[in-house]
């Protein structure tokens, strides 16, 4: 009989309308390393939630070495030895990395703190699996790297023998990603089990023994990695085949549509340049991907190209025309859509319905007001048929509120309205964040569709493989820098993860073109 | 496709039954008070509270009146809460509105209408400063709001005093510390009474609660209805959004500060053409415009039920004048605050609403589908006991 440390049965959870988890078997392994893959939406983050106490299943059991238990909240998963690291870390952001490993499980010898011996026992964690932290740092000044190595120092702190990583790589650069994989493996080989959330098909093929796939809520089964092939494994998460490699022509560049000269734009704390000296162009039927590392300077950038921040110097031209100084609205209107980098703070009003947020930047044209008075009719006429082009899945149609939809659909519905606008230039800044396969897939064929129709596409993206895929011509940001133009054919990626960690740099861009 | 959704399920009854229950538990909790204050007339005490309103045709128009200025402060605050800004300024805008409406109606004997417009002019000019404040420096509108509700009300009164045929001493009275009576200064800037003194028996009655009815439902149409109130509430949503989109949300921080303060001044207006009140000089701040508040919180800041809302409040302020001598009449503001508290508690009891609303339904749904499951059990039942 296999040695299984927990094992979920059976488990079935409904929330009303939706049935989250359908009868999902997990049996993990002593020792293992457990990917749980599928879509957005189709109940990994429930399953979780049910193991780590946060929802109480509707049927099913959990075993823990065999045994039935009864999870009832977190702490009861904590006193089992279950420990989460949650994708949205759970830190206290001005204590030290210390205090936060210890937070909750203090060592206290008469009311008062023994931080030394707790440091001691962190120190000792940190060495055995490699972790490197600084004890004493604050957790806002550290990377999210460390962050994370921090919660994980948590999970070991309190001797937690299975360890759930939810979607842990989302936010990570590739080399931190690399690093974590690392950091997974000497995990379980000193006996630690470990269930990884993920969508990234890479990452699994890479660290994961055996991987649990889920469709929808239903369990479309378990297999040994090792056996099978990134396209079996996307296969059984859409449940049909998908195209990895995007097919696309080659590109027919044609006039100049942006140009870019000189410009600096000063960063949101004032303090330094985020953006320095920065010259390029995106001709219309290209796709220009500026690649780097997240915050060296792309969404000032785009900002600025956007009109959402000001420019301190040089200036930007569409269509030959100056709109360093135009407002946002007018460069809307000649033809610049964005799908912005945050599509809750940026991209959609949460609290519009889905028909309000299409028109978001047409709701004042004609088709759509009369003497000042929204026509709703011809708006939800509009919306319904996005709707239907677009495939934007929600509740109730065009009047479901924005806020209700999944991450993917409200991402189709930014898509969608930015597509539809019929722009000269689209500003698209990692349009495929926390998205599946199937839907990236979707939006990669947008763009492609988009350039062969003759648009410049300006693509902002953090993901070496969208990067290489989709452009016809990348340009790496580095600290505000373009510090290299490659072309993706006679480029490999790492070639260009030494560019985006600024360890290589091509003279040729830097020394101005003017 | 379009489908009218039940009752039920339509998120503004879900609000109004909650503000039900909040008002209903406020009120056992003010009977508590009640009896803790004084037992002997508690019982009298709550049934004046819930009946005086409509006890006689002079009170309930009172009521009507009374709520007029409420529902315009109400409308200030509700419409500037619309579009992401709290206008605490209400008393201030209150204040110039009604110096611009009395100058107007007293001095430069300008008819109700030119007064009432005038009103409006002065609270929209006063609405202006914390918007730009807002808009040009990012000034938090609260701050500069309260700082704008003192500079008004001692410019008023600064500017009142200096202007001698504003004063009441001018058309024979004894004292110089309020304002004339309109009736003996000026009769044609009093708002008109057209026949509704006579219907309600009550020399104060006139058309202003209809005016603010009216105001109260254009301003629901251009939240609702109008490119112009969706730009504002864009901005109240998510102003980075509403700037992404192209929206210039800095005029749209001063517009709709504007357009509060005019609300605020209109009911400044209202109140001191009705012919009741004097403006007195003294350094208090209206409560007026203070009692805006809980009116539009009441009502979750939707214009319709401002006009509801106006209209409760007046109606338990009546009923807690007619309290006295047993009471102090301030215990109204207590069981008014106490409402307030318990409704901003609304989002809860919204979502406990909501659910019993949809377990009754749930409940229904399954006694339906058992009574046709028992049916059709009935029927396969049936032709067995034949076999027998």
């Amino acid at each position: 009989m296999e040695d299984y440390i927990i094992e979920m049965l059976h488990i079935t959870k409904e929330f009303p309308g939706l049935k989250a988890n359908d009868d999902i078997t997990l049996q993990l392994r002593r020792g293992e390393i457990h990917a749980l893959l599928g879509e957005n939406g189709a109940g990994k983050s429930t399953l979780m939630n049910v193991l780590f106490g946060l929802y109480t299943p509707e049927g099913g059991e959990i075993k823990k070495n065999g045994k039935t238990v009864a999870i009832k909240d977190p702490n009861t998963a904590t006193e089992l030895g279950i420990g989460m690291v949650h994708q949205h870390f759970q830190l206290v952001h001005n204590f030290t990395v210390l205090q936060n490993i210890i937070l909750g499980a203090e060592t206290v010898r008469g009311g008062f703190l023994r931080l030394e011996e707790s440091r001691k026992k962190v120190m000792e964690l940190s060495e055995r699996y490699g972790l490197k932290i600084d004890t004493d740092a604050l957790i806002e000044d550290i990377t999210v790297g460390m962050q994370q190595r921090v919660e994980i120092l948590k999970m070991l702190y309190r001797d937690n023998e299975v360890l759930i990583f939810d979607e842990p790589t989302a936010m990570l650069t590739p080399q931190e990603i690399d690093e974590l994989m690392q950091i997974m493996k000497n995990l379980s080989a000193e006996g630690k089990s470990i269930l990884f959330i993920s969508h990234k098909l890479n990452e699994i093929k890479a660290v994961a023994d055996r991987c649990t796939v889920l469709r929808k809520g239903k369990c479309v089964g378990t297999v040994e990695t090792a056996s099978a092939s990134k396209e079996d494994l996307s296969e059984m998460m859409v449940g049909r085949r998908v195209d990895f490699a995007v097919a696309k022509e080659e590109a027919k560049p044609g006039q100049t549509v942006l140009e870019v000269k000189q410009l600096n734009v000063t960063g949101k704390s004032h303090l330094k340049k985020a953006v320095k000296n920065i010259s390029f162009d995106v001709k219309c039927g290209e796709i220009v991907c500026i690649a780097g590392i997240d915050g060296n300077g792309q969404s000032e950038l785009v900002y600025a190209l956007t009109g959402l921040m000001n420019t301190e110097s040089g200036s930007v031209l569409f269509n030959g025309e100056d709109i360093t100084k135009e407002s946002v609205r007018k460069r809307n209107m000649k033809g610049l859509a964005h799908i912005p980098e945050d599509r809750h703070e940026y991209g959609l009003i949460l609290d519009y319905s889905l028909a309000q947020n299409l028109v978001l930047k047409k709701y004042f044209f004609d088709d759509f007001q009369k003497n000042g008075f929204i026509d709703f009719n011809a708006v939800d006429e509009y919306a319904d048929k996005l709707i239907e082009k677009y495939d934007i899945r929600s509740s109730s149609g065009a009047s479901s509120s924005t806020r209700s939809m999944s991450g993917g659909n409200q991402q189709k519905a930014i898509v969608a309205r930015e597509l539809d606008y019929d722009p000269k230039l689209l500003i698209a800044v990692q349009p495929t964040r926390g998205m599946d396969v199937g839907a990236i897939e979707y939006i990669h064929k947008q763009i492609i569709a988009q350039r062969d129709a003759g648009k410049a596409i300006l693509l902002i993206s953090l993901e070496l493989d969208e990067v290489m895929n989709l452009s016809d011509r990348i340009l790496v940001i580095y600290e505000g820098e373009i510090v290299g133009q490659l072309e993706p054919k006679s480029t490999t990626v790492q070639e260009l993860g030494l560019y985006m960690a600024g360890a290589k740099r091509s003279d040729v861009l830097t020394e101005g073109r003017e | 496709m379009k489908k009218k959704k039940p009752i039920s399920e339509n998120a503004a009854f879900a609000g109004f039954l909650a503000s039900v229950g909040a008002i209903v538990l406020g009120l056992i909790f003010g009977y508590i008070m009640l009896i803790v204050f004084n037992p002997a007339f508690a019982n009298v005490g709550i049934i004046k509270i819930l009946s005086t309103g409509f006890s006689t045709k002079e009170k309930l128009a009172k009521v009507l009146y009374q709520a007029a200025p409420l529902m315009m402060t109400g409308l200030s605050v509700g419409f500037a809460m619309k579009t992401g800004l709290f206008n605490i300024g209400g008393s201030g805008q209150y204040l110039v509105g009604a110096f611009f409406a009395l100058i107007c109606g007293v001095v430069l004997k300008l008819p109700w209408y030119i007064c009432l417009f005038a009103s409006m002019l002065g609270g929209c000019f006063w609405g202006v400063f914390p918007g730009l404040f807002k808009s040009l420096f990012n000034v938090n509108e609260v701050i500069t709001a309260i700082m704008f509700n003192w500079i008004g009300l001692f410019l008023v009164n600064l500017t009142l005093t200096n202007i001698p045929s504003a004063l009441a001493n001018f058309y024979g009275a004894a004292t110089a510390d309020r304002t004339a009576n309109i009736t003996a200064a000026n009769p044609t800037a009093l708002i008109p009474k057209v026949w509704l003194d006579k219907l309600f028996n009550s020399p104060y009655m006139n058309i202003s609660f209809f005016i603010a009815a009216i105001i109260a439902v254009v301003i629901y149409i251009i939240i609702d209805k109008t490119v112009f109130g969706y730009e504002l509430k864009a901005c109240g949503f998510n102003q980075k959004a509403s700037l992404y989109a192209g929206i210039n949300a800095k005029r749209n921080v001063v517009f709709s500060m504007m357009i509060a303060g005019a609300l605020s001044g209109i009911g400044g207006g209202i109140y001191y053409l009705c012919g009741t009140a004097q403006y007195s000089i003294i350094k208090v701040l209206p409560a007026m415009g203070f009692n805006g508040i809980p009116v539009a919180l009441l009502a979750s800041s939707n214009p319709l039920g401002i006009i509801l809302s106006s209209l409760f409040i007046s109606y338990i302020q009546v009923g807690g004048e007619a309290l006295q001598p047993e009471y102090a009449k301030e215990i109204i503001d207590i069981i008014i605050a106490c409402i307030i508290y318990l409704s901003a508690l609304s989002v809860l009891m919204n979502e406990f609403i909501t659910k019993m609303l949809k377990a009754k339904k749930e409940k229904k749904d399954n006694a339906a589908l058992r009574q046709s499951a028992g049916a059709s059990l009935e029927a396969v039942n049936a032709p067995k006991e034949e076999e027998k």
